[in-house]
């Protein structure tokens, strides 16, 4: 820290802190901590030294010389100019910067001057010009002309790196942030040094011809930020490519609506169209970094297919048609409270709302449908991991026992239970990475095979078969050989991470717990949609109501009732249907009418069930953004708006507030809580959740419960699957980027997904008759996946299928989650063995 | 008043009979302006057809009445409108808020956009004012081709701006004067 220099009585500089130097930089007495960088000192005493390569998040490299500072040591000046980028401070160093030194000045103009020998000057096509470094530093610290009358080097250009990233070798100034990063941070070497001296180049294997310079053309999922880091224009974009220029863009804050990590992110948009999403900063959660996924997948919102008035099934002809939005609330609203007094209505509010938008999903349920009937887990769930939302995630705050990316960049070590890091919430993975490359932090994986964000956070894996990490978690502490996991996770400040797929194992969340209590672990659930963790505070739960109140708890019923201006008893006190028993209970008929927010079908644990459930019910009313395989069954389908034309937050796994603002307004788009405000109106029901705001006022009245906690759970350990004859236990999770809809259109993003394999050991494949390379079939009696093997290092009898990617739409196609028995055959290709 | 006054006023009038006559009959006869004047702009076009433009945006930015709106475009080897990566997909100059004062043309770095001297910028209908790039740009003169098209007079876009002229002329194109617009006897600068 930088103490500001203050001069007592005596005109005595007051004593350097321990850990502390002194010195002077353009005649100004700093305090700088030991083993800072001139740059940085400088930087907060308000001196501007021009840089390409420093960047606060990375390591030095002293690569581009731009920084060069006159300094002098002990009264002797040290020969020649400094990079102040590498050099750290020290007592009684003298620092001159360009400001107050000639000899800086000159020196910094010379190297501007050798980094455009190269450079083409091809500004007005550069998709950086208006926002570049090297063309605001050279006309502020260069030379007006150039003295260089030869001809340039000239490259091929442009050049994919990867489908989202084009390589331009002429505009590269030689900094090495991009690979850096790649090493650094990502931990994926998609771009590195290659060739020496003048020929130097950034590239990647395809790029340049170079025998030896192996490659496997790697993707990274973290791509995107070598674009925005890069201080000249020669990485761009390609969705992004010549689509605007900096002055025609709004810039507004936002925050990504796609996993639970809660990234801060800038929103560039011009004439009412997003055109790109950059990396926002907030050192706290997404320091400056994103992933891909969040940076360029928002063109589901201009997507074709996209319901922007509200549509009636038409009685005569079947079909949707579009109607007047008084039309269709009303026909809503009867359509409801028909279904309401027949078996009743439940909700499924899908993991993707705002915290408002699920709050208002809450207090429609309640208020207006008068059920518990609603949850907003659309993908595999269990009672279990209710019980353990209920008695250890809901309530837990930032501020006193919640667990935040500062405490997992702290602890000793992290362990990660059904929680694929890098797939599932990108920016934890890096936090992680961060952490481990310290080497201050272990992270333990409990998983199958030694997945690339094991590889990457320096990791161990406890391998087991899918189903048995309940098994293994609860021996973890009987185990001798595994005695370190445990060990490490007494240190104070541990932290156990547990995923989504932790329903689909029956146990595992007791499991967890109790490991958790013996070690005094802290524990956190990390969801995979940015909605989950504030639908779960919102209370979209069939036995929560809003802030953690348990349905059964009277006193927590009369509170809510009071703030909701009910009449007492008025909320019903028996624990609802979950998703699942909704679906059966609609297709039984045991519910007469669905209330569908964004749920795709395909997500859920049986979509079979799922569509015969929309087909059964007798009313079926969708809140949608875009045409889906629930409006295709519903009898009413009204608009929402995504999040992008609408105010809002989410709470991140942390259970950290990330509020944003609208940023396309006035396209008419209304957001959930407004179109269930005014459809419970139709049916004599206030919510009061016209607006986003008076939402976030309602539920803040309410407060959180301050009651005693539900019993966590405490279900008995299940053993994994034993395969027979021909069969296999499958592994399986989503890959980030894949299949899903909020990633459509956008070609260039999904050119770098991970190619979907089917992954076996080499004794399973042997067992089976399963040749690497070759396409393998992975059957239930529901229906077969079809891809290519390849060798991993799962346990036997374990095969693993990404669960939405290509291909591989594993609920769609087998009907089967994580743990399930699949059988497993050699595909029939050309030649048959 | 005085007893003469009638007098002199008719002598105004016998006087202004002898003068030269300062009314204008337009639009009979059109007038031809000076040749900088700042008329309807141009997109002009390389020798061979392609366009000059490459849609950098610098004339917007320039644009001290946000009249200008460009969006850029990326040439591919199957369709190009311009030598080089990039070239011009949409562009627009609204002239109802143009106030003429060329700093367009003096931003723009390959002098696709220049001022003609039609002056005829008017109209009963607001959308009409909005002109659009098949508005602007210059007509084909013989020996051009409509774009897309190759590079046909060079392997890369340096070879346009380094010997381009020498190229056209070489073609035997007519490359001292600009075209001429339809009708109107503007000179192109």
């Amino acid at each position: 820290m930088t103490v500001a220099p203050e001069q007592n009585q005596q005109g005595e500089a007051p004593p350097v802190p321990e850990g502390h130097v002194r010195l002077t930089i353009d005649g100004v007495d700093v305090v700088a901590p030991k083993g800072e960088m001139l740059i940085r000192t400088a930087e907060r005493l308000g001196i501007v030294i021009p840089r390409f390569c420093d960047h606060p998040l990375l390591e030095p490299a002293g690569a581009c010389r731009q920084c060069l500072v006159e300094v002098e040591m002990g009264g002797r000046p040290m020969p020649k100019p400094q990079a102040s980028c590498t050099m750290a401070v020290a007592d009684g160093m003298v620092v001159r910067t360009q400001r107050t030194s000639p000899v800086a000045d000159k020196a910094q103009q010379g190297v501007m001057e050798l980094l455009l020998i190269n450079h083409p000057l091809d500004c007005p096509i550069c998709d950086k010009g208006g926002e570049c470094p090297l063309q605001n530093q050279a006309l502020k610290h260069g030379r007006a002309d150039s003295r260089f009358v030869d001809v340039k080097r000239t490259f091929p250009k442009p050049i994919p790196v990867t489908s989202q990233i084009l390589l331009d070798r002429e505009r590269c100034v030689l900094c090495q942030r991009c690979t850096r990063f790649s090493q650094q941070i990502a931990g994926d070497r998609f771009l590195d040094m290659l060739e020496r001296g003048v020929h130097q180049q950034v590239g990647t294997s395809g790029t340049a011809a170079i025998e030896g310079a192996g490659g496997t053309g790697e993707q990274s999922y973290f791509s995107g930020n070598t674009i925005q880091i890069c201080p000249v224009g020669a990485l761009t974009s390609a969705a992004y490519r010549f689509r605007a220029r900096p002055f025609d863009l709004m810039s507004t804050p936002s925050v990504c609506e796609h996993c639970a990590s809660g990234c801060a992110q800038r929103t560039d948009w011009r004439r009412g169209k997003v055109m790109r999403r950059l990396a926002g900063e907030d050192p706290a959660v997404n320091e400056e970094w994103n992933c891909d996924k969040g940076r360029f997948a928002f063109t589901y919102t201009t997507a074709a297919d996209r319901v922007l008035r509200p549509m009636v099934r038409d009685d005569r002809s079947g079909e949707l048609r579009e109607a007047s939005w008084t039309e269709a609330l009303r026909t809503a609203a009867d359509g409801l409270l028909a279904a309401r007094k027949k078996n009743g209505v439940g909700v499924l509010a899908g993991g993707r709302l705002t915290v408002e938008d699920a709050y208002a999903y809450a207090k429609f349920a309640r208020v207006a449908l008068g059920t518990n009937d609603v949850d907003f887990r659309a993908r595999p769930h269990s009672t279990e991991e209710l019980e353990f939302l209920a008695s250890e995630v809901v309530g837990t705050r930032l501020d006193d026992e919640g667990v935040s990316y500062a405490d997992l960049e702290a602890a000793p070590a992290v362990l990660c239970v059904a929680f694929e890091p890098e797939e599932e919430s990108p920016i934890v993975f890096l936090r992680l990475r961060k952490a481990a490359r310290t080497g201050k932090t272990r992270v333990f994986h409990i998983g199958q095979w030694r997945t690339p964000s094991v590889e990457k956070t320096f990791g161990e894996l406890v391998a087991c078969a899918p189903g048995a990490e309940a098994t293994v978690v609860s021996a973890l502490p009987l185990r001798s050989e595994r005695a370190d996991v445990v060990e490490a996770l007494r240190r104070t400040g541990s932290v156990v991470l547990v995923g989504e797929r932790a329903a689909e194992i029956p146990g595992l969340f007791s499991a967890v717990v109790r490991l958790a209590d013996l070690t005094g672990a802290r524990l956190a659930w990390v969801p995979r949609r940015a909605g989950e963790r504030g639908a779960l505070e919102a209370g979209v739960l069939p036995t929560l109501l809003p802030g953690g109140r348990p349905v059964t708890d009277p006193d927590a019923r009369a509170e809510v009732e009071l703030s909701w201006g009910l009449r007492p008893g008025a909320l019903p006190a028996r624990p609802g249907r979950d998703t699942g028993a909704m679906l059966a209970a609609a297709t039984s008929g045991e519910l007469s009418g669905l209330v569908v927010g964004g749920v795709d079908p395909y997500d859920l644990p049986d979509p079979r069930l799922a569509e015969e459930a929309l087909r059964a019910a007798d009313f079926v009313v969708s809140l949608e953004l875009r045409h889906s395989a629930v409006t295709a069954h519903a009898d009413v389908v009204l608009p929402v708006a995504p999040a992008v034309e609408k105010s809002g937050s989410y709470l991140n796994w942390e259970g950290r507030q990330r509020p944003f603002g609208t940023i396309l307004e006035g396209t008419g788009a209304v957001p959930d809580c407004r179109v269930l405000d005014t459809l419970a109106v139709e049916m004599d029901a206030d919510l009061f959740t016209q607006t986003p705001e008076a939402t976030a006022d309602d539920l803040q009245r309410l407060g959180v419960y301050s009651g005693r906690r539900p019993d966590t759970p405490r279900e008995p350990a299940s053993a994994a699957h034993r395969p027979g004859q021909g069969q296999a236990v499958l592994a399986t999770w989503r890959q980030l980027i894949d299949n899903g809809s909020l990633q459509d259109g956008e070609p260039h993003l999904a050119g770098t997904a991970r190619a979907p394999v089917a992954r076996l050991s080499a004794v399973t494949a042997r067992r089976l008759g399963v040749v690497f390379g070759e396409p393998v079939t992975v059957a239930t009696e529901r229906g077969a996946v079809t891809l290519p093997a390849a060798e991993t290092d799962l346990p036997d009898g374990v095969v693993w299928l990404p669960t939405n990617s290509g291909p591989s739409a594993v609920r769609r196609n087998l009907g089967a989650g994580h743990g399930a028995l699949v059988t497993v055959t050699a595909a029939p290709t050309g030649g048959e063995a | 008043m005085g007893l003469l006054d009638p007098l002199k006023g008719f002598g105004v009038t016998f006087s202004t009979m002898f003068k030269k006559v300062v009314t204008e009959s337009y639009p009979e006869v059109k007038k031809v302006p000076a040749p900088r004047y700042h008329g309807r702009h141009q997109l002009n076009r390389h020798p061979d057809g392609l366009e000059k433009c490459v849609g950098c945006e610098l004339c917007a930015w320039a644009c001290p009445a946000d009249a200008i709106y460009v969006e850029g475009g990326d040439n591919t080897e199957a369709e190009r409108y311009s030598p080089g990566e990039r070239y011009g997909r949409d562009y627009q100059i609204n002239y109802l808020r143009c106030i003429g004062c060329g700093l367009c043309i003096e931003a723009c770095p390959t002098r696709a956009l220049t001022m003609i001297s039609e002056y005829e910028l008017a109209d009963d209908d607001r959308q009409k004012l909005i002109y659009t790039k098949e508005d602007l740009l210059a007509p084909l003169l013989p020996g051009m081709e409509a774009p897309p098209h190759p590079m046909r007079l060079g392997q890369t876009e340096q070879d346009y701006y380094v010997k381009g002229p020498d190229l056209a002329r070489e073609a035997g194109q007519r490359f001292t004067n600009g075209p001429q617009t339809n009708g109107s006897q503007e000179v192109q600068r």
